[in-house]
Formats: structure tokens, sequence, C-alpha cells
């Protein structure tokens, strides 16, 4: 019995999909809505900057282009992370997932760092509609990347542990289905935020 | 109705997943736009031509992950049908919004 749980990918449903990765795109579109309001919110607020910065006088697009791409490449290591899980290759499946992690930690690293050049060039987080929006955006997305680390982390404990076998594929498939939704949320704020051109002061 | 169940899980069950060097081209290929896209950051380009073409650009980028990446291409089209729901229904809402708010006009 426990098995065929293992095995079952979810086909014997009602739909004949599975649950699990039906479950994943409902939540994916339920993310829409969240990360439309937000952004939404930014641009409804990005020409109020007050006294404060103004967005086209304090981005730092060659950095954040460098984030960018790092957080294009780990979907490909995810993806790979996956398709080597899925022949059965627990090794390079161990090492796509650590590297898939490394690049999302270099990223949430890029972060902090833009974060806090941020607040000593005199923006936090109340100075102005539009600071509260950008940190309240980008904040949001960082979270999403580091609670995917974490379950990137989980996978490669339960790797080590054993249970991550090739049956279990399905697993891997869904925390990547998280994994790559973060990635093109990132594409939509790159651009949206970042690259239109932004009002200065 | 069993014929329509049996007619998804095949779908389901039959993904042809691409080649590791598949991924890699995908992957190549989504570097070399994003390269243009920053690029168009260096270079004085009109509004009205660079806003529509960040925008094509963007968008392409994200269909194209989904697509490979997320494997909606390969995948039962019902999960195709809940993402883009999400996708449109947060699309309008907000250009709505942004309509309210006097966006378009005052930016």
């Amino acid at each position: 019995m426990a098995e065929a749980t293992a095995v079952d990918h979810g086909h014997g449903t009602g739909t004949g999909l599975s649950n699990n990765k039906l479950l994943m795109w409902v939540f994916l579109g339920s993310e829409c809505m969240l990360f439309g309001g937000l952004i939404s919110t930014y641009l409804i607020y990005r020409s109020r900057f007050a006294e404060g910065p103004a967005p086209g006088d304090i981005f730092d697009i060659p950095f954040t282009s460098v984030s960018s791409f790092v957080l294009l490449m780990s979907s490909l290591t995810m993806v790979l992370a996956l398709s080597a899980l899925q022949r059965g290759d627990i090794r390079n499946n161990r090492v796509w997932l650590l590297a898939t992690a490394l690049l999302g930690s270099l990223f949430i690293g890029g972060q902090v760092y833009e974060f806090t050049t941020f607040v000593r060039e005199g923006l936090g987080y109340t100075t102005s509609p539009f600071s509260s929006a950008f940190f309240t955006l980008t904040g949001f997305h960082g979270v999403h990347v580091s609670l995917g680390i974490v379950m990137l982390v989980s996978l490669l404990i339960s790797s080590f542990r054993g249970t991550l076998t090739r049956e279990r594929s399905e697993t891997v498939e869904i925390v990547g289905l998280y994994w790559h939704f973060v990635d093109v949320v990132w594409i939509f704020i790159f651009t949206v935020i970042y690259l239109v051109p932004s009002p200065t002061s | 109705m069993s014929t329509a169940t049996e007619n998804v899980a095949t779908h389901d069950t039959e993904h042809d997943h691409p080649t590791d060097a598949r991924y890699i081209r995908v992957a190549i290929i989504l570097g070399v736009v994003t390269a243009l896209e920053v690029a168009t950051y260096f270079f004085n380009i009109p509004g009205a031509v660079l806003i529509p073409a960040l925008l094509a650009m963007m968008v392409f980028k994200f269909f194209y992950v989904a697509a490979w990446f997320m494997h909606l291409r390969f995948d039962s089209p019902m999960f195709t049908k809940f993402f883009v729901t999400g996708l449109v229904l947060a699309t309008a809402v907000y250009c709505i919004t942004l309509t309210v708010f006097e966006f378009w006009t005052k930016g």
C-alpha cells in the first residue's frame, strides 16, 4: 500500500491528473493575483517619492541585471535536477538541487545588499509611498525565493536520507513549478519596475 | 465519462520531456533576450519604441519559461487553463485598478 502511494502520481484521481500538481497550479494562479496587486500598487505610487530618493535616481540596473541572470539560470539548474531524477540519476539530482539553492541564495544575498544600500542612501521603508510599495513588492518576492530555498534544502535532506527516489520525482516537479513561478514573477518585476524608465527627482 | 478521464490521463502521462541539451538551449535563448533587455538601458531609445520592446521581450520570456521549464507545453491543458485563468483575471482586475487611479494618463 505504501509502495503504491509512492509511485502513484495521482492518475487514479477523478480528473486523471495528479491532485498535488493540480493544487500547485491553482495556487500559482492565485499567486498571480497577489503579485498583480503588489505590482499595481507600486506603479500607482512610483511617482510619489516626496523628499526621498526617486526610483530613477537610486536603481542600480547593472547590479540588478546580474541578479536577474542568476535567478534565470537557477531555473535551468532546477529543471536539470528534475530531469536527472526522472532518469534515476540521484547524484546529479543532488548536484543540481544544490546548485539551484546556491543560486537562489546568491539572489537573496544580492537583494539584501541592494536593500542595505538603499537604506544607507536614505530610502527607508516609510520614507515615501514609493519606498513602501517598492520594499513590499520586492520583499514579498524575496520571501518567496527564501521559501523556495527551504524547499530545495528539504529535498536535499530527503535525498540523502534515501527517500527521494525516481518514483517520487513528482515532488521535485512540484517544487520546481514553484521555483519557476518565482522566476517568471521576477522576469515581470525586472522589466516593469527596473527597466521601464522610472521617474527621477 | 470514463473516456474523457482516460484522455486527460493519457495526455498527462505521455510527457515527451526534452533532453538536457534542449533545456540548455532554452536557457541560452532566455539569456540572450535578457542581455537585449539590459542593453536597452545603455542606449537612448525613445519611450514609444523602448516600452513596447521591453514588454514584448518580457512576455516572450514569461511564456517561454512557462512552456519549457514549467512543462506547460507537454502537460495536460488543464494546468494551463488554471494558470492562465489566474493570470488573465489578475491582468484584467489590475488594469481596471490602474485605470481608476489614472495611471495611464498621469503615470
